[in-house]
This record gives structure tokens, C-alpha cells and sequence, in this order.
């Protein structure tokens, strides 16, 4: 079961990867569905058993790798926080494979695609389940590549192309800062299983490395390494483009697998991290500034995947935040709603865009509520979760955030809470403008596209129907395991607080204003938006005028690209072209054509000394004989 | 009686002049029929040479051992298949006559002699009954300018050798008090220094029998006669002889003067050097594939000198080893050139071998074979050649030696390259006439042998030790 869970989607990956043209599309993917349905049974029973019952256990495979003194295994980890990942993984993957199978189906190569969608798969359960940091990054990198491969499926389009080289060169970066942290573990620990390194994290406190903190920097490199695939606040860049793959992918991508990765490293880690104050308030810095960032740039976006994209940037700073502050149970417990609801407003932006042919553009649609309105509902439940309204997911665990950043009684605790209160409100602001804009007020699409809007088929729709459930029930049903008063068994030593923190309990006792708070800049953000976009929907067009360079910085998301563009791919640009043109045509071509020329020009003079007379035949030898005599008799 | 211990030398020359009786006196052309006699000749001397016992003869004059025998079966094989192929082009060229397998034959027989020789007289009556008849072949293409001129400048430059040869044997004689090898060897090594005169006389012997392997800086005359002798004389030219001369100089070299090593290795690997360099940049430029072939040979004696300088009982098995390999490519390679004839005119060019890929497939793949092998690229023949060479060089620390050789090497590999590249990429040129059967059988002896030697080379590497071991024993 434990390995099946993991299993079962590479089984139906290679099935559909290498033998989709045999058995035939359809076959291929329901093929995948099936290993999906299999591996998400196996998955979630796991997550209640170790989560409600059983102790942590650990599947050893085979022995990987066993050099000198580095020897690890390919072993599959189970305690609470991988089974609770690898549920919720399968889970919301299957119900995105079914969900695909329609919203692919005008496709051409469907068995390629369901093949990478469950590599995809796979390679995050392999990530979440490794028992050593290696293991981990082969999962990190499997990530990587299957995010690269899907952003780029549809490969014919030259953005597509370009949105997965981003996606894949931005991942890269982080990926360095994993390797050294993953290197210096092994430095400092001797090991790179977990078992040991948390075992031996007290020991190593006062361990310093080139005059630095050996466990801060670990946890800086880490946390930098999260940042690339998490995309927050300097590497969130790839993220927004990685709208170009299809629909399904970005719910995968910004839901269950990929983005949550990071956080996970943070949880995963905790028992170090811990240990690493000023590396945890980088974390809560950046993860906050995050999620204020990208709310601002969601507020303006015009593309409803775009909307939904920075929204899932700004939900994973909440996370990060958390973790800094030593919450890492309300990031965990975010991470855990949040894939819910993120994968049903994906799913519905998918099925909009399904009804809308193919339109992604807010400024063209509206006025099709009545048209698609489980699509409809089902948005309306997303937002509500995202946006923490009571009873719906994301309350309970935004909440939690919230009141554990001002708990934390720190600076950079009460900065995060300010930060994260302004994103809330923002939140719910840019939620329903995309709602309202996107089906509500008079029809800017043309025609012949409202004639064709039509609610999407049921094996689209039950996807939806499910993961609403989720999206509503989750929060109110785990938090008094995630966070809530049972915690402590649920976990079962999964996440490690340091014994003087105390953060559960302090942040059950933050102020009630707090909880108030959070309802009412939520509720005020939706306010504002049904006043401003139902109200006077002329209105924004004039604030955007009258702040012309306000407006354009943040559609341009604050010119990061731009700022990259000119900092490093210039640079790197010119400096390629430099190797290109000096170092490899010049120097390394030179050099042997250099080498032809000068032998060919020896060959030309070595001619020439062939005169065809006989006389400087023979006086040539008399010279050669001399040179010899000399040489023997000054040699003696 | 010792005096049959030069069974094999006295029976050639007896059926030299019988030959040469029985062809001479009919009046019509004799020269298949002689050739086929000098064929069944040299036939019965590799019998006789097979069965030959070891020891020496004539007052010490004369010395058998499985190093002569060795030399002189690759000798012997080699003046078979030269005859073999000239056979079919001088008919068609129209200089067949029957003193042209006479007179290989009388070389054959100073080639034995040379490698029998054990004395400086021995020596030099070798090397003149062998260079008498290479000038008379070389110009035997007579109403032709260019064979002409090249006796004549092999004639010449040649006198000039023996003339050094003479001096110094009479330098050393006058120093030693002897010319027999064993007795100078022992003089060498009771001796504690060395005098002068004795010194320069080496080096007068050296240039002269360097003169006959065209070794740098006494190569000058190679390609002019090369290119211009006929072409099967090329083809004799460039494999009995230099088999012998190089045979004669490993002898003298690790006989009577091993204990003087000292002395002389630095003028072989100067020589080494000189031929290995020139041999690959001189041949680049060239468009003539005979003037290629010279200095091609120039390139492969400096590798066989390489073996010669570092010495020992490796680097002696190197060179013959070497020579062996040689013998059979080189001859090889001929056979194609020999083969090389459209609309009944001989060619010489290398841009004529164009297409030759698809015009005649079996041919070109035979010449791939042995320019692959000319370059060394394994598995062929000539790679194992440089291989038996270079490893002893790498193992006694003759650095220079190893370097310049694989540099050479593959700076050679180019225009042997070039060659099978023209075969198999050019635009294809006008088929040659159809191939005569004596050039298809050498062909496919030598294709044959160049090609697979790595799968039983234990049989060439045992015999070329057991002779190496017969001169050092000797030394």
C-alpha cells in the first residue's frame, strides 16, 4: 500500500509514455486514471493510518548508494506530514486526470500528455516520501523536468516554449542553493538521511563554517532553494508564465505538487530549522513580502489564469511566513486547504475558458453567470476559501497564520501580520473583481463566442463537484488535528518545535481582535469590489489614470522581468556570444586550424628543399654526414 | 663441408646463370617463361633457407641464424610479389624483357648476402651485388625520360654511399685491425675508449646504409626515383631492399658495435626523428601517389629507426616486426598503384583513384585497408607495427622519440586519409581497366594479411623474438 501509493502512477506513466500509440489514446489515458485511483486509495488510507493510528514507519527498497562514509537508501518515509502530502497528492491528482480527460479531449497527443501529467505525479510523491535529502532532490529535479515538459506541451507555440525554459532556468537557480545546502548537510552531519541529521542537530548548534553559522547558512541555502521552486519574493518569476501549459497543469503545478514543494522542505526540515533563528526571519521577511507583492500585481492582471497564479504566489508567502515564525503546522495546514481550493478555482478557470472557447482575457467576457452556473458556484466556494471567509477552508488556516505572526511578539513577526492583513484584504478584492468581471455585467465577448458558452461536460464537472466538498470541509474537519488541540498526537514528532517556543499555544491565545480583523478586511475587500466593479464600473479606468505609473508598475509585476532582462540574461547573453566568438571560434577552433595550417605551410617548405639536382642530392648528404661525425665526436 | 651452409645464396646464383643462358639464346620473347624460373628460384631458396642449419662459414665471413632466416624469407617473399606484379605491367608498358626478373634475382642474392654478412667485405660484396641491378631496374623503363634520370641519380648518389661505406670499413679496419663483426665486437667491448677514427668510421657506415633506407638526411634521392622508375621497380624498390638494408644495419648496429651503443643511438634517433617529421609533412603537398609512397617510406623507416634507437630486446622486435608489416602493406599498396591503368595508359595521380569506391569496390576496399593500416588506425596490421615500437620507446623513457612519432603519425593520417576519402567521396572518375590476376592475387595475399594479423599475431611476434635473440646472443 505504503509503495504502491508512490508507485502506481510511474506504472501508469511508462504504460502510457511508451506504449500510448499501441494501446491507443483513450486506453492510455483511462490507464493513467486508473494507476491515479489505485495510487490515491492506497494514498489517503496511508494518510489516515499513520496520521490517525499507526507509528511513523519507513519502506526501505534498496541500498542506493553506499561510498566511504556516504550510504543511503531509496526508502519510502511515512510519518504524519509525507502521508498527509502523499493523500492529498494522489488525491488531487486523480480528480485532475479525470478533469483532464475532457478538458484535453480536442487534443492530439493525449497519451504524451497523461504520461507526463503522472511523471509529474510521481516525481512530487517521491519528493515528499524520500528518507534522505538525495532522494528528496531527485525528486526536486523530477519536479523540475515534468514542470518543464508540461509548460511546454504544447511545444509548436514559441511562448510555451520559452515559458518552460524560464520555468526550468529560474527552477535551476534555486536548485544550486539546494545543492550547496544539501552539501554542506553532509559536511557538517557526515549523512544525508534525516534520521540521523535531526539526530544529530543539538550536537552541531556551535558549529561554524567559513566564520558563518553552519546551521544558519544550511537553512538559508534551503530556504533559497524552496524559494525557487515556491516561487517567492526574487524567483516567482517562472510561476505566472507557467500559465502557458494546459489548463490541468497549472492546477497540478499550483495545487498539489511543484509550488508546495518548498514548504515542504520547511517542514520537512523543521527539526534544523529550528535551530536557525536568523534563517527563519529571512523566511517570515520574504514570505510575507511575498504575499503582499503578489496580491498588489493580482489586483490588475487582466488574464484569469494570470489572477489565479499570483494569487497562489501570494497564498505559498503566507505559508513561508508561518513556517518563519516556527508555525510550520498552520503552513502545513495552509498548504493542505489551499490545494483544495486552488485546484477548484484552477478547474473552474478551465472550465471557463473551455466555455469561452479558448478566451483567457476578463475583458472580454462577463455576463455569462447564467450560462455555466455550477462553474459559477463553484468559483464563488474557491474564492470564499481563498479569501478566509468563516466555515470555508481557508478561514481556519489563514486565521491561524494570522494569529501566529502576532504571537510571535517579534518585529519581523508583527511586519508579517501587517503585510499579510494588507494581502488578505487585497485578496478578497482581486477575487471578486475576477468574478464579477468575469461573469457578471453586460457580455464583451463577441457573438458568435456567447452563442458556443456551454457548462462543461460531468467528468469535468465532478472533479469540481469534489473538490468544492474539500474546499468547504476541510478546514473546520482538520484544524483540531493540524493545529487544534490534537495536534500533538497527529503529528506524532513529524514536525519538531523547539520545547521554549511554545507557538500552537501562543497562538490560540493571540487578542480576539486579531480573528475579527482578518473577517473584516476580508469581507470589506469583497465589499469594495461589488462597489467599485458592479457599482461604477467606469471607476477603475479613471483610478488607473490617475495613477498612470502606480497602474503600470504593477501590470508589469513591478518590472521584475525587466529588471532581469537587464541585470542577468543580458549580461549572460553577451558574455555567451563573447565565449562564443573568441573563446570557441578563435581559441578552440583556432587552435587546431592554426595547428593544420602551420603543418600544411612545414609541408610546402619540406617540398621545396627537393630540388631534383643531383648535386644538392649529394651535397646534403655530405652536410648530414658532417652534422653526424660533429655530433659523434663532441658527444664522446 | 661449411661451404653449404650458403646453400640457398650458392643455389640462386647457379640458377642465375642458368637462366640467364636458357633465356638469352631463344630468339623469341623469353621473359614469362624466365620469370616464372626466378619465381621456382626464389621458391626453392625459401626452402633452402627454412632447412638452412645455423652457424658460420667462410672464415667467419658468413653467419646463419634465425635472425637471417626471418630477414630473408621476408626478403625473398618480397621479390616474389614485386616480380609478381610487374609481370602484367611491363607486358603492357612493352619493356618486358627477360633480364628484368634476372636482375631481381641477382638483387635477391646480394640482398641474402648482406644479411648474412658478418664481415665488413661480406657486407659491402652484398650491398653492390644488390645496388648494381636496382640501378639498371630503376632505368629499365630506358626509352622513357624519367626512369632514365632516375637510374642515373640512383647511380650517382649511390656511388657516393658506397664510397662512404668503403672508407669508413677501411677507417675502422685501420683503428680495429679486423673485419669481422665478432672479433671488432670484441675488440669494442675490452677496449675502454673508443678512438676517434674508429667513431667516424661508424658514422661513414651508418650514412651509407642509411643511404639505402632513405633515412633523413640521405633520403633525397627517394622520390625522384620513386616517381620515376617503372612502377613495379618502385614497389621492389621500396620493400626487399629496405628490409635488408635495415636488416644489415640492426646487425652491424647490435653486433660489433653494440657495446659503442652509447655513440651512435643519438645519431638514430636524429635520423629517427628526421624521417618520422619529414616523412609527414613532406607528403602532404604531394599529387602524385608514387611521390606519396616515397616519402611515405621515408615515414616508416623512421619508425623502424625509432625501435633501432631504443634498443634492447623489445625495441629489436619492434623493427623487425615492423619491417614485416611494412613489407606486406607497402606491397599491397603497390598492387593497386600497378593496377592503376585506363584506356591502357599507366597513372600516377591521386585525384585518378577518384570514385574508385564504386567503379571497383574490392579494390578501393583494399586500399582502405592498408592506408587505414599506412595510418595506424587500429585493428589493422600497421597499427600493431607502430604499437611494438612506440611501447618500448614509452618503457625506456625515449619521450622525444614517442611524442614526434604519434604527432607524425597522425599528421600522416591525413593524406592517407585523404586518400580513401577521394576513393569513397569524389565524383567518380572513369573505371580502370580490368585488373589483372596476378595484381588480384597479391592484393588479396596482402589485404589479407594487413587485415587480420590481430587475430593470430603470436606467430610473427615469436619468430621476430627468436631472431632478436640469435643477434643479441651473438652481440
Amino acid at each position: 500500500m505504503f509503495v504502491g501509493a508512490v508507485f502506481f502512477p510511474l506504472l501508469g506513466a511508462i504504460i502510457s509514455g511508451l506504449f500510448g500509440r499501441l494501446i491507443g489514446d483513450k486506453a492510455a489515458q483511462w490507464t493513467t486514471v486508473f494507476f491515479m485511483v489505485l495510487a490515491a486509495v492506497c494514498g489517503v488510507t496511508a494518510f489516515f493510518e499513520v496520521g490517525f493510528g499507526s507509528a511513523p514507519r519507513t519502506e526501505v527498497l534498496f541500498t542506493w548508494v553506499d561510498v566511504g562514509d556516504m550510504q543511503f537508501s531509496w526508502a519510502l518515509r511515512y510519518d504524519t506530514l509525507s502521508a498527509m502530502m502523499v493523500g492529498m497528492v494522489t488525491f488531487i491528482s486523480t480528480f485532475i486526470h479525470l478533469y483532464s480527460v475532457g478538458y484535453m479531449s480536442h487534443d492530439e497527443t493525449p497519451s504524451r500528455f497523461f504520461a507526463y501529467l503522472s511523471l509529474f505525479t510521481f516525481m512530487m510523491l517521491m519528493l515528499v516520501t524520500a528518507d534522505n535529502l538525495v532522494q528528496l532532490f531527485f525528486g526536486w529535479e523530477g519536479v523540475g523536468l515534468a514542470s518543464y515538459l508540461l509548460i511546454g506541451y504544447w511545444y509548436e507555440r514559441e511562448s510555451a516554449c520559452n515559458a518552460a525554459m524560464k520555468a526550468f532556468i529560474v527552477n535551476r537557480v534555486g536548485d544550486v542553493f539546494f545543492m550547496l545546502g544539501m552539501a554542506l548537510t553532509f559536511y557538517v552531519f557526515s549523512s544525508v538521511e534525516f534520521g540521523a541529521i535531526f539526530a544529530a542537530v543539538p550536537q552541531h548548534v556551535n558549529d561554524r563554517f567559513l566564520g558563518l553559522p553552519a546551521l544558519e547558512l544550511i537553512g538559508v541555502l534551503f530556504f533559497l532553494g524552496a524559494c525557487g521552486k515556491s516561487a517567492q519574493l526574487g524567483l516567482h518569476t517562472w510561476l505566472p508564465d507557467a500559465m502557458e501549459g494546459p489548463t490541468p497543469v497549472s492546477a497540478l503545478i499550483h495545487a498539489a505538487t511543484m509550488v508546495t514543494a518548498g514548504v515542504f522542505l520547511m517542514a520537512r526540515m523543521s527539526p534544523l530549522m529550528e535551530y536557525a533563528p536568523v534563517a527563519l526571519s529571512i523566511v517570515t521577511v520574504v514570505g510575507a513580502s511575498t504575499a503582499l507583492f503578489a496580491a498588489t500585481i493580482g489586483c490588475v492582471q487582466n488574464d484569469i489564469k494570470r489572477v489565479i497564479a499570483y494569487s497562489t504566489c501570494s497564498q505559498l508567502g503566507y505559508m513561508f511566513a508561518a513556517a518563519g515564525v516556527g508555525l510550520y503546522q498552520a503552513s502545513v495546514f495552509h498548504l493542505f486547504t489551499h490545494a483544495f481550493f486552488k485546484a477548484l478555482l484552477f478547474l473552474g478557470a478551465g472550465s471557463v475558458i473551455h466555455a469561452m472557447s479558448d478566451e483567457q482575457d476578463i475583458r472580454k467576457m462577463g455576463g455569462i453567470w447564467k450560462k455555466i452556473p455550477i462553474t459559477y458556484a463553484m468559483f464563488w466556494i474557491g474564492s470564499l476559501a481563498l479569501a478566509g471567509i468563516p466555515i470555508f477552508a481557508g478561514y481556519y488556516s489563514k486565521d491561524a497564520i494570522l494569529e501566529g505572526a502576532i504571537a510571535a511578539h517579534s518585529g519581523v513577526g508583527t511586519y508579517a501580520f501587517v503585510c499579510m492583513v494588507l494581502a488578505a484584504f487585497l485578496t478578497a478584492f482581486y477575487s471578486w473583481r475576477l468574478i464579477i468581471l468575469t461573469f457578471h455585467g453586460a457580455p464583451r465577448a463577441d457573438h458568435h463566442t456567447m452563442e458556443h458558452v456551454h457548462e462543461s461536460p460531468a467528468v469535468m464537472l465532478i472533479p469540481l463537484l469534489v473538490l468544492s466538498l474539500g474546499a468547504i470541509f476541510t478546514g473546520f474537519t482538520f484544524a483540531p488535528y493540524f493545529i487544534g488541540e490534537h495536534q500533538a498526537e497527529f503529528w506524532n514528532g513529524a514536525i519538531f518545535n523547539l520545547p521554549a517556543k511554545h507557538m500552537i499555544e501562543a497562538m490560540h491565545h493571540a487578542p480576539h481582535w486579531v480573528a475579527t480583523l482578518a473577517k473584516t478586511v476580508a469581507l470589506s475587500g469583497i465589499v469594495l469590489a461589488f462597489a467599485i466593479y458592479m457599482g461604477a464600473p467606469k471607476l477603475p479606468a479613471k483610478v488607473a489614470g490617475a495613477v498612470p505609473g502606480l497602474y503600470r508598475f504593477l501590470l508589469n509585476k513591478w518590472y521584475f522581468d525587466e529588471l532581469y532582462n537587464w541585470l542577468f540574461v543580458q549580461p549572460l547573453r553577451r558574455l555567451a556570444r563573447g565565449l562564443w566568438q573568441t573563446g570557441d571560434v578563435r581559441i578552440i577552433d583556432g587552435m587546431p586550424n592554426g595547428a593544420a595550417a602551420i603543418t600544411a605551410g612545414m609541408g610546402r617548405s619540406a617540398m621545396r628543399l627537393q630540388t631534383g639536382r643531383v648535386a644538392s642530392y649529394a651535397f646534403a648528404m655530405i652536410i648530414g654526414l658532417v652534422v653526424f661525425v660533429s655530433l659523434f665526436l663532441l658527444g664522446r | 663441408m661449411e661451404w653449404k651452409l650458403a646453400l640457398p645464396e650458392i643455389t640462386l646464383a647457379v640458377s642465375a646463370l642458368i637462366i640467364l643462358v636458357a633465356g638469352v639464346l631463344p630468339k623469341r620473347d623469353t621473359s614469362f617463361g624466365v620469370t616464372m624460373a626466378v619465381l621456382g628460384a626464389l621458391l626453392l631458396a625459401g626452402g633452402l633457407v627454412l632447412a638452412q642449419g645455423e652457424g658460420s662459414a667462410f672464415g667467419g665471413q658468413y653467419v646463419a641464424d634465425s635472425f637471417s632466416t626471418f630477414m630473408k624469407l621476408l626478403c625473398l617473399a618480397g621479390a616474389a610479389l614485386g616480380l609478381i606484379l610487374a609481370l602484367d605491367w611491363n607486358a603492357k608498358q612493352g619493356i618486358a624483357r627477360f633480364e628484368f626478373p634476372l636482375l631481381v634475382l641477382l638483387a635477391t642474392i646480394g640482398m641474402m648476402v648482406m644479411i648474412s654478412a658478418n664481415d665488413l667485405m661480406s657486407l659491402y660484396m652484398g650491398l653492390e651485388l644488390l645496388s648494381l641491378p636496382l640501378y639498371v631496374l630503376a632505368a629499365m623503363d630506358r626509352d622513357n625520360g624519367r626512369s632514365a634520370e632516375a637510374g642515373l641519380k640512383y647511380f650517382i648518389l649511390g656511388s657516393l654511399a658506397s664510397g662512404l661505406l668503403l672508407y669508413g670499413s677501411s677507417l675502422v679496419y685501420g683503428f680495429a685491425g679486423t673485419t669481422n663483426f665478432d672479433r671488432l665486437a670484441d675488440a669494442f667491448s675490452a677496449q675502454q675508449g673508443i678512438s676517434a677514427g674508429v667513431v667516424v668510421g661508424i658514422v661513414f657506415i651508418i650514412a651509407a646504409l642509411a643511404f639505402k633506407i632513405s633515412a633523413v638526411p640521405f633520403h633525397m634521392w627517394t622520390p625522384d626515383v620513386y616517381e620515376g622508375a617503372p612502377t613495379p621497380v618502385t614497389a621492389f624498390f621500396a620493400s626487399a631492399p629496405k628490409v635488408a638494408a635495415v636488416a644489415l644495419l640492426t646487425r652491424v648496429l647490435a653486433g660489433p658495435f653494440g657495446d659503442t651503443v652509447s655513440q651512435w643511438q643519438q645519431v638514430i634517433v636524429l635520423a629517427a626523428l628526421g624521417s618520422m617529421v619529414l616523412g609527414a609533412l613532406a607528403a602532404i603537398g604531394q599529387r602524385n601517389i608514387k611521390r606519396l609512397m616515397a616519402y611515405s617510406s621515408i615515414g616508416h623507416i623512421g619508425f623502424a629507426l625509432m625501435g633501432l634507437a631504443v634498443g634492447g630486446e623489445s625495441g629489436l622486435r619492434g623493427v623487425l616486426v615492423y619491417m614485416a608489416i611494412y613489407l606486406f602493406m607497402n606491397l599491397g599498396t603497390f598492387a593497386v598503384l600497378v593496377a592503376m591503368r585506363r584506356n591502357g595508359r599507366a597513372l600516377e595521380g591521386i585525384d585518378d583513384l577518384a570514385g574508385l569506391g564504386r567503379t571497383d569496390p574490392a579494390m578501393a576496399l583494399a586500399m582502405a585497408v592498408f592506408m587505414f593500416s599506412m595510418a595506424g588506425v587500429p585493428p589493422m596490421a600497421g597499427f600493431f607495427g607502430k604499437l611494438y615500437v612506440l611501447l618500448p620507446a614509452v618503457e625506456q623513457g625515449f619521450w622525444v622519440l614517442a611524442v614526434v612519432g604519434v604527432l607524425s603519425s597522425v599528421v600522416s593520417a591525413f593524406y592517407y586519409l585523404r586518400v580513401i576519402k577521394v576513393m569513397y567521396f569524389d565524383a567518380p572518375a572513369e573505371a580502370f581497366d580490368v585488373r589483372p590476376a596476378s595484381v588480384s592475387v597479391v592484393l588479396a595475399g596482402t589485404g589479407l594479411f594487413t587485415g587480420f594479423l590481430f587475430l593470430f599475431p603470436a606467430p610473427l611476434l615469436a619468430a621476430a623474438r627468436a631472431a632478436v635473440v640469435a643477434i643479441l646472443g651473438a652481440g
